[in-house]
């Protein structure tokens, strides 16, 4: 049976948007679909945070212990995955990775790209928090007889992070949002199953539900992010 | 002051260069247990750097640095462990701005000397008690007054039992209102027998609570005394300018 669902010709203008955009049937058709791409996206979303932004603390963490090659690395780390689009480096482990045995899945591939460059940013922001929290704190808790790594924990960082929550907020959405770029490498998130469903059926109704299916998933994260920063941020 | 006992802060031939500028050149200076010694002199002198010094906080190029007997500069010591017995106050006071005052003041405490957070608050409050700030336990740095911040300042490295206090300019950065309060604790400290060196331009308490004021110019000491000879009596040329200078300004 051909899926195409042609638009009938008698039409008025305004039916036939609501019968291209707002289709209750097709929407019903591929609902579960996009529902399954909605799983898919969220997990991938959460796993790249999760490992973005713990590499990126760590490699801010490791920068701050001032031993120059490793500082070095981490630059150029840093610089290297934050200039590479994310799209170029999930080619290149999907595509070119199985010849130098080292093939992935659509989803490892989006999952290490996304990571690897959210740790990038996310390094690159904590450490500038860490850099502008006041000199004289870390020579009061030095002084103290603290460590450079208790002094880090347990003074400069509570202080750094609440300074990196509105630019990390930020990137983490811009980045979290390349989800979508699973789609080269035939990964089965929103976007995907929504373009797929859509040139299937001839109708752009999948594409509004798979644009729900984003609202869903991010604008309670911005409302998160939001909630977030006034609750960390305090009056000096 | 004990002169018979052996000194608690001991510096000697005190080298200390910042690039090609040689600010500490030559540093021989003691402070015997219970003693308040007085640093003054123009900015510049290296006032600052030789207080650093006493807790490495800036290292120095050469000389040595003792603290109750243990040189704090030979390879291989625990800094972190000697730290805790100099106790340090700031002129900007560096307070920890996302933590209470009793935060500020048990968390070396609590994260160094593991102790547990009911000891640790018992001796924190004792320690803010001793400044005065009893009730000002659960406030956060804002909401303090200047004077009050360095008061926490002060009970912060008291809360440690340190040997020794080290105050680098401690009311510089207040209203001179402000100022009072925070000299009273100092005196309150200095007759309980704390052994302290301060920098400081508050010449009228080096009048009144020093054992010796010291006079540096240039990376030097170049006179030390009794205050009232320092003040009464100075034999260098430059101690003289300098004074001069500071009653021009009164």
């Amino acid at each position: 049976m051909n899926p195409v669902v042609n638009v009938p010709p008698t039409m008025s203008t305004l039916d036939r948007f609501l019968f291209s955009f707002f289709n209750p049937d097709i929407a019903g058709r591929y609902w579960k679909a996009i529902a399954e791409g909605f799983v898919t996206t969220t997990w991938l979303g959460v796993t790249v945070i999760i490992t973005g932004l713990v590499v990126g603390l760590a490699l801010a963490v490791a920068r701050a212990q001032h031993v120059k090659p490793l500082n070095f690395c981490i630059i150029v780390f840093a610089d290297v995955f934050r200039a590479l689009p994310p799209l170029v480096i999930i080619i290149i482990l999907f595509f070119a990775f199985p010849y130098i045995e080292m093939a992935m899945s659509a989803f490892t591939a989006t999952w290490l790209s996304l990571s690897l460059v959210l740790a990038a940013f996310a390094e690159e922001i904590f450490w500038a928090g860490i850099l502008a929290v006041p000199k004289g704190q870390w020579e009061a808790a030095r002084s103290t007889g603290m460590s450079r790594l208790e002094t880090l924990q347990h003074v400069v960082l509570p202080q750094a992070v609440r300074m990196t929550v509105p630019p990390l907020t930020n990137r983490v959405m811009a980045i979290t949002k390349g989800t979508a770029l699973g789609s080269v490498v035939a990964l089965h998130e929103i976007l995907n199953v929504s373009s797929s469903a859509s040139s299937e059926s001839g109708n752009a109704t999948p594409l509004l539900v798979g644009a729900c299916a984003y609202l869903i998933l991010f604008i309670p994260f911005v409302w998160f992010g939001r909630w977030i920063e006034t609750r960390f941020a305090w009056k000096r | 002051m004990k002169q018979d006992l052996p000194p608690i802060l001991e510096l000697k031939g005190l080298v200390k260069s910042f690039g090609a500028l040689q600010v500490l050149k030559g540093i021989d200076f003691s402070v015997q247990p219970g003693e308040l010694a007085f640093i003054i002199g123009p900015s510049g002198s290296g006032k600052s750097t030789l207080l650093r010094c006493c807790n490495r906080l800036e290292e120095p190029d050469g000389g040595s640095v003792t603290v109750d007997g243990i040189d704090i500069t030979a390879p291989g010591v625990d800094i972190n462990r000697l730290r805790q017995k100099i106790g340090m106050v700031f002129q900007s006071f560096n307070l920890y701005p996302h933590m209470t005052a009793l935060g500020n003041v048990t968390l070396a405490l609590r994260k160094v000397q593991g102790m547990d957070k009911a000891t640790a608050d018992a001796k924190g409050r004792a320690a803010l008690e001793r400044v005065g700030l009893t009730d000002k336990a659960d406030a956060y740095p804002n909401q303090l007054s200047g004077g009050q911040q360095q008061r926490v300042g002060i009970a912060r490295s008291l809360a440690l039992e340190p040997l020794i206090v080290l105050f680098d300019e401690p009311t510089s950065a207040l209203d001179p209102e402000l100022v009072g309060g925070v000299l009273k604790v100092m005196r309150e400290l200095r007759e309980s027998g704390m052994t302290m060196v301060v920098v400081s331009h508050e010449m009228a308490f080096a009048r009144a609570a020093a054992d010796r004021v010291v006079f540096m110019d240039q990376g030097q000491i170049v006179e030390q005394g009794p205050p009232e000879e320092v003040f009464g009596n100075p034999k260098h040329a430059r101690l003289r300018e300098f004074l001069a200078t500071l009653a021009d300004r009164h």
